[in-house]
């Protein structure tokens, strides 16, 4: 009797790896899925975080496709690898923000493999499809993608197999190649239709919007934190904060962020002994954390943005609690600061 | 609710999704059948999260109780 193949397919929760798995579990092949936690994960926090996603499911959209599949799925937290080997000095380099997709892929990929051969399976499956992405999906990377991986050829792209060289499950018959794809280019619509062929109805939007390194305002919020601190680096609290609030920086030394509604007040509460925080006492308003080193008088023109932010904009005075490590410093009466005063690109 | 203590608990307080996720199935690994973990979480993702979680790897969850913003389930390893 010939051994069930065994693949480790990476999950991100879209449509096409989905696929990917499908095709090659229709094929008899034993699949579980990967799926990798960089801190830069745009849904589950921000489902966390803003009381307006409520209404939303806050599905883990990874989860959900395993489930679909009916495959094991490990979820597997890379945060402090990524941030050293990946994010902060990437040797194929950025794309358009600061996504550094090409050496994203080869770390996953990587993983994936070791993973693999840690646990007996034969290969690694993707979602991949050449020429759907400008950077890490392209002709010319996807061997590049194998071997710096390592992977070799262990990579199975099923969407995409019949326009790559036959990969060692495809020669030694594990898969049958003739079953694969040969999808290429940005149009959704053979994804599509496959995806309606095994009846699949309700999948995430697909394709690149996952991760918030992709995400322009992000990013300016990324570059700003690193220009201010003086070093390309960040904890992972730094890069959730990133996630939170309305960013505000008055001037080199110091910078609010500003919560926007009741979830993110709950969240940064979560916060307020590890920084300044500022309340509004005369007038509901929101909770805001200062990141930095303010001085007196930083805390005092903070503190007229603050009420500006609050019920009280127009009133004549807003009484603003100044509180460090969760305690009450000093309370200030202030009024309330002027659109004039706060410039649009004092907004991150 | 479940009759014996739980053998495991994951305190993911503050944890935003998927590390409730990420820190339950470290502590399920190597768990007998029939153990049980205690989760405490703050975030509402986990109600949906954990429940996902274990019908993928074949747990169950046996105990679901929210109070103000804190969340405590409790799940129960199953063959897988």
């Amino acid at each position: 009797m010939v051994a069930q193949r065994k693949a480790v397919a990476l999950i991100s929760g879209g449509l096409d790896s989905m696929l990917a798995a499908k095709v090659i579990l229709e094929q008899g092949v034993h699949v579980e899925g990967i799926n990798f936690y960089t801190g830069f994960c745009v849904e589950g926090h921000t489902h966390a975080i803003r009381q307006q996603d409520e209404k939303k499911p806050k599905r883990n959209n990874a989860l959900w496709v395993a489930e679909q599949l009916g495959i094991r799925l490990n979820i597997i937290d890379v945060a402090e690898d990524y941030r050293q080997e990946v994010m902060l000095n990437p040797r194929h380099g950025y794309g358009k923000h600061l996504n550094p997709c090409i050496d994203c892929k080869v770390f996953m990929v990587s993983r994936a493999m070791h993973w693999a051969e840690a646990h007996g399976y034969d290969f690694v499956i993707t979602g991949e499809v050449i020429g759907q992405r400008p950077m890490s999906q392209r002709k010319g990377t996807m061997p590049l993608i194998a071997s710096e991986s390592g992977a070799e050829d262990r990579l199975l792209r099923p969407l995409c197999a019949q326009k790559l060289p036959a990969t060692l499950p495809e020669r030694e018959g594990w898969v049958n190649r003739d079953a694969l794809f040969a999808f290429h280019g940005r149009d959704r619509s053979p994804q599509i239709a496959l995806a309606e062929r095994y009846g699949f109805s309700d999948y995430a939007q697909p394709a690149g919007g996952c991760c918030f390194l992709t995400d322009a305002s992000y990013t300016r919020k990324l570059r700003d934190l690193w220009k201010h601190r003086g070093k390309r680096d960040y904890e992972l609290d730094d890069i959730v904060l990133l996630k939170v609030g309305r960013h505000i920086r008055p001037g080199p030394n110091y910078k609010l962020i500003i919560s926007r509604e009741e979830g993110e007040n709950h969240f940064l509460e979560g916060y307020r002994r590890e920084f300044v925080a500022l309340r509004t006492l005369s007038h509901p308003g929101p909770l805001t954390l200062v990141d930095g080193d303010p001085g007196a008088t930083d805390l005092d023109f903070a503190a007229r943005i603050v009420a500006r932010y609050s019920k009280g904009r127009d009133a004549e005075q807003v009484r603003v609690q100044i509180e460090r490590g969760g305690e009450p410093e000093r309370i200030l009466d202030v009024l309330p600061a002027q659109p004039a005063e706060i410039p649009a690109d004092w907004l991150l | 609710m479940t009759g014996s203590s739980p053998t495991g608990r994951v305190d993911a307080r503050r944890l935003l999704c998927p590390m409730p996720v990420i820190r339950t199935q470290a502590a399920a690994e190597g768990l007998a059948k029939g153990s049980e973990i205690e989760i405490l979480a703050t975030d509402p993702g986990v109600l949906h999260d954990i429940p996902a979680w274990c019908r993928v790897h074949g747990h169950e969850v046996v105990h679901t109780e929210r109070s103000g913003r804190e969340i405590r389930l409790i799940i129960r390893i199953g063959s897988s």
